[in-house]
């Protein structure tokens, strides 16, 4: 237990945040590098009593907190049998000398009374935290709470002393705690609107020719104004839509679902003719790639309730969204590693001192190129599906002209027989190739994509870093101002630099906020990510494993038809 | 010591000819030694010999270069495959077509239907070259023979311009238009099939390529979506192995039933073809010797009218034995090819069944899976 400041350069710090979704305070840890100097001045109260009171009236069940032992003081039982510890800490806490009698939070310390009143009201002993990291949590509870109690920089020391916190501990350890919970919550969300993207049709001649495609919304949310409603809309509302969600403050660290590229080559074609074959390719390729990016954002619990995603759903006529040069050519990958570049070249380096976040993004690094590599192979296998559907096509008419060339009548017969029959398997090759392509090749380019949007949120928490740094260091500058004016005497400068000094002080919190907020967001949105990513392709790949399996049956249709034919042959 | 052995008085084959096999193909550098072996007649027994490609033309030249043969130019002989080639050029390769394929098992499988087609032939089978080739331990002479009214160089420098000559028969004049319609269509079908099953084998190698890749996707950890998505990539892998395996059967199966059938087929209407127009330069030769004779100045009449009738009797002989060969031709054919397409349905029914079964444990898993 070290009450310096000096010796401890990290500190657990608990952050509360409102639920964009459910409005609800959630509370969740974290470490935090800022300098010791420097303390949040939280309202009192704010933190985790208010929170776990909050918290504790959600329906998670908690495993059974060791109640029995409550009643002892000190910290015998303590799971992580850092005892000693706790009881410094507790000692420390009561350097508003109240002796401990601060068991794992059920006997209320009189020592923050005022600031656990108001939980002891509602909470239960056990109640915020599911696991044994709960020990260590408390004491950064209490911490925190104290710290809140004081203001200025003495109040630092307490948050220093979570030395009976094993410093070794980081804070991913923790997490889990909050991200077990966050997992709950997903589960328990269910999204009741289904969009569908169809009837795509040419509307205009020539080169200002575009496609409109019929966006279809089955919803039971109150928030929208009817139940079953369609829009019309058009390629560039759909980037528009992405424009406006990746532009917003408070979505920052969310994955936002990327849409499909823009073509030149494939527009050309389709302003030209809707009618041949390529054409028609394209636009369905580009449909079903519209409505995946739909259903990806309607089914993230916080964009859904993005007004401008409700406007798009519902509005009659949307105003053309004209801003979508950035996302032209090979467009959205381009755009996400041009800010990578740019984050990585900006001159105050992140210290990262939660090693998540790091192996977390080279993993996603790392995965992207697994899928490139991935989409490759899929890519020449459904060019070979293809070309194999070309080939049988060409075999199934020079055995026709076999057929009507043979005397043998039977033989004759079997032939053109076979020519169906090949026909026939040419369209099989044809929905194959289909299959490979809509369901592999398609899946690896949307994640592909999805990975680009992960690593442009952990981008943005770099950013938002940098600009906390920054305040930090500009304040630091002011403070260093106020001091040489104070020595110089100028009382009336003095007052302005005061008065700045409060305002970057504000931007400071605002800023370290901002951080801590992304920063959760981002882990939750990573972990949706993840249980969202192995579900799709588990459920990409039945769907392909049905589509084959039924192709089989029908091939096995076409040889026993075929079979009596070939035995007819005399 | 070869020589006594051609000499001696075997005029029929020691070997049952339906056990012909060629059941090896061994590489020594670029030289092929292909191991033949034949059940003996006497029931003691087997022959096991190795021979190369040259022997088998050594084979065919005696063949062709028999004597005393009458008809012998209106045998449809059974066709040898072109020569084969190690690391072939992409020329060669399209020559060989199917026989090109695997690593020579069709190639000697062709071989094999050779020596059994020269076996059960009627006239050839007499001719103690057979014998000499299927049973003794030192391989035949390599030496060519310098005369061969068969080396197909000659006939196509002697004149294609003869092979629209107009025939004095009506059947052979039937034939001769239906065998060129037939073989042109035989060989673009055995071409265009052979496109099909090399797209097959690419697919083959692509699944595999892809059930590769996915085991770099597969990482260790603790998280349990990272485990998730592993058992996801590894239990993908296995049914693209499955589709690979899917695809390689029905290569397979195209190239030996069907394939072959087509190549085989492809190739006798050739030699038929070839048959056709040594008649047909038989019988230019017929209709000169015959304005010879009419025209012939009195002293040389005699000896034209002699060339006369020898072609005339020559003539006559191709004809009969052509239109046996040109009747058991048309029926084997079909007999063949019927034989092909059943045992090819057969095959790939039994691939598709066994397809459809590995595809459904595969599906059962993935839903089972949590």
């Amino acid at each position: 237990m070290k009450l310096g400041f000096f010796t401890q350069r990290y500190c657990t710090v608990e952050i509360s945040h409102r639920c964009l979704r459910t409005q609800e305070w959630r509370t969740s840890r974290g470490r935090c590098s800022r300098p010791p100097f420097l303390i949040p001045s939280l309202p009192p109260g704010t933190l985790s009593l208010t929170t776990r009171a909050m918290a504790s009236s959600s329906d998670r069940n908690p495993p059974p907190f060791s109640v029995s032992e409550q009643s002892e003081p000190g910290l015998s039982d303590m799971a992580d049998g850092d005892s000693d510890d706790g009881e410094d800490i507790f000692v420390s806490n009561s350097f508003q000398n109240h002796p401990a009698s601060v068991s794992r939070g059920v006997s209320q310390p009189e020592v923050a009374a005022d600031l656990f009143s108001k939980a002891a009201a509602a909470a239960k002993p056990n109640g915020v935290h599911s696991d044994d990291d709960d020990d260590d949590d408390l004491f950064a509870e209490a911490q925190a709470d104290l710290s809140s109690d004081t203001s200025g920089s003495s109040a630092r020391k307490d948050l220093s002393t979570s030395s009976g916190f094993p410093s070794a501990r980081s804070p991913a350890d923790l997490l889990p705690t909050s991200l077990e919970q966050l997992e709950e919550e997903e589960a328990k969300e269910s999204f009741d609107v289904d969009v569908a993207v169809t009837n795509p049709e040419k509307v205009g001649d020539g080169m200002n020719a575009y496609v409109a495609y019929k966006v279809s919304t089955r919803t039971s949310l109150p928030m929208f104004k009817s139940k079953v409603f369609t829009a019309r809309r058009r390629f560039s509302d759909f980037l528009g839509l992405y424009e406006k969600l990746s532009a917003k403050q408070s979505l920052h660290g969310c994955i936002i679902p990327p849409p499909p590229e823009k073509s030149v080559v494939g527009m050309t074609k389709v302003k030209v003719g809707m009618d041949d074959p390529s054409s028609v390719e394209f636009v369905e390729k580009r449909r079903a790639a519209l409505e995946r990016y739909l259903q990806r954002i309607v089914s993230h619990p916080l964009l859904l309730q993005d007004p401008d995603v409700r406007e798009f759903l519902e509005r009659e006529d949307l105003p053309r969204a004209l801003n979508t040069q950035a996302l032209s050519g090979a467009g959205f990958l381009k755009m996400i590693n041009r800010a990578s570049d740019a984050v990585s070249k900006m001159t105050i380096k992140m210290n990262e001192s939660d090693s998540w976040f790091e192996d977390k993004f080279q993993e996603v690094d790392m995965e992207e190129q697994q899928l490139r590599k991935l989409q490759a192979v899929v890519d020449s296998l459904v060019n070979h599906r293809k070309e194999l559907c070309v080939n049988t096509a060409v075999f199934a008419k020079s055995i026709a002209m076999l057929g009507n060339s043979e005397d043998n009548t039977a033989l004759s017969r079997a032939l053109s027989q076979l020519a169906e029959v090949e026909d026939k398997m040419e369209q099989l090759h044809q929905e194959q190739a289909g299959s490979d392509f809509f369901i592999f090749a398609e899946l690896l380019a949307d994640y592909i994509r999805l990975l680009g949007a992960v690593r442009g949120c952990f981008d943005q928490r770099v950013r938002a870093w940098q600009r906390w740094q920054e305040a930090q260091s500009t304040l630091q500058k002011k403070r260093e101002a106020e001091a040489k004016l104070l020595w110089a005497n100028k009382p009336d400068k003095l007052h302005q630099a005061k008065e700045e000094i409060t305002e970057w002080e504000t931007k400071v919190t605002q800023y370290e906020r901002d951080f801590d907020r992304i920063g959760m967001t981002v882990r939750k949105e990573v972990l949706r990510f993840e249980k969202q990513k192995a579900k799709d392709f588990k459920r990409q790949i039945i769907k392909y494993l049905e589509a084959m399996l039924q192709s089989q049956q029908r091939l096995i249709k076409f040889w026993e038809a075929f079979q009596p034919e070939a035995k007819a042959i005399a | 010591m070869m020589q006594e052995e051609v000499n001696e008085a075997t005029s029929v084959l020691s070997v049952y000819g339906h056990t012909i096999k060629v059941t090896e193909v061994l590489q020594d550098g670029d030289t092929l030694t292909f191991i033949i072996v034949s059940q003996k007649l006497s029931g003691t027994g087997e022959y096991h010999v190795d021979r190369t490609y040259e022997d088998f033309e050594w084979l065919q030249q005696h063949l062709y270069a028999q004597e005393d043969v009458p008809g012998l130019q209106g045998v449809i002989f059974p066709p040898l495959p072109v020569r084969p080639q190690v690391n072939a050029s992409a020329k060669v390769m399209k020559q060989l077509g199917f026989l090109g394929l695997g690593e020579w098992q069709p190639y000697c499988k062709a071989l094999e239907t050779f020596l059994r087609q020269v076996a059960a032939h009627s006239i050839l089978k007499k001719n103690k070259t057979l014998e000499v080739f299927l049973t003794s331990t030192d391989p035949p002479g390599r030496q060519k023979l310098r005369r061969n009214i068969f080396n197909r160089l000659s006939q196509a420098v002697e004149g294609l311009w003869k092979e629209g000559h107009k025939d004095v028969d009506e059947f052979f004049h039937t034939e001769r238009d239906h065998n060129l319609v037939l073989t042109g269509h035989t060989r673009t079908a055995a071409e265009k099939f052979l496109d099909v099953v090399l797209t097959e084998q690419k697919i083959a190698v692509a699944c595999g390529h892809f059930a590769a890749a996915l085991h770099i996707c597969v990482e260790n950890g603790e998280d349990p979506e990272k485990k998730a998505f592993s058992r996801v990539c590894v239990k993908l892998s296995e049914v693209f192995d499955s589709i690979k395996k899917n695809m390689t059967s029905i290569a397979v199966n195209d190239m030996n039933t069907l394939g072959l059938g087509l190549d085989l087929d492809s190739r006798y209407l050739e030699a038929e073809k070839e048959m056709l127009f040594r008649r047909t330069c038989k019988l230019v030769e017929l209709e000169n010797a015959r304005k010879n004779a009419e025209r012939a100045k009195p002293v040389k009449k005699n000896a034209m009218e002699e060339v006369k009738k020898a072609a005339e009797g020559e003539f006559e002989q191709i004809c009969k034995v052509a239109k046996q060969e040109i009747v058991q031709l048309n029926q084997e054919r079909v007999e063949m090819l019927q034989k092909n397409l059943i045992q090819w349905c057969e095959q790939q029914l039994q691939t598709a069944k066994e397809g459809a079964d590995a595809y459904n444990q595969h599906l059962q898993a993935f839903i089972a899976m949590a």
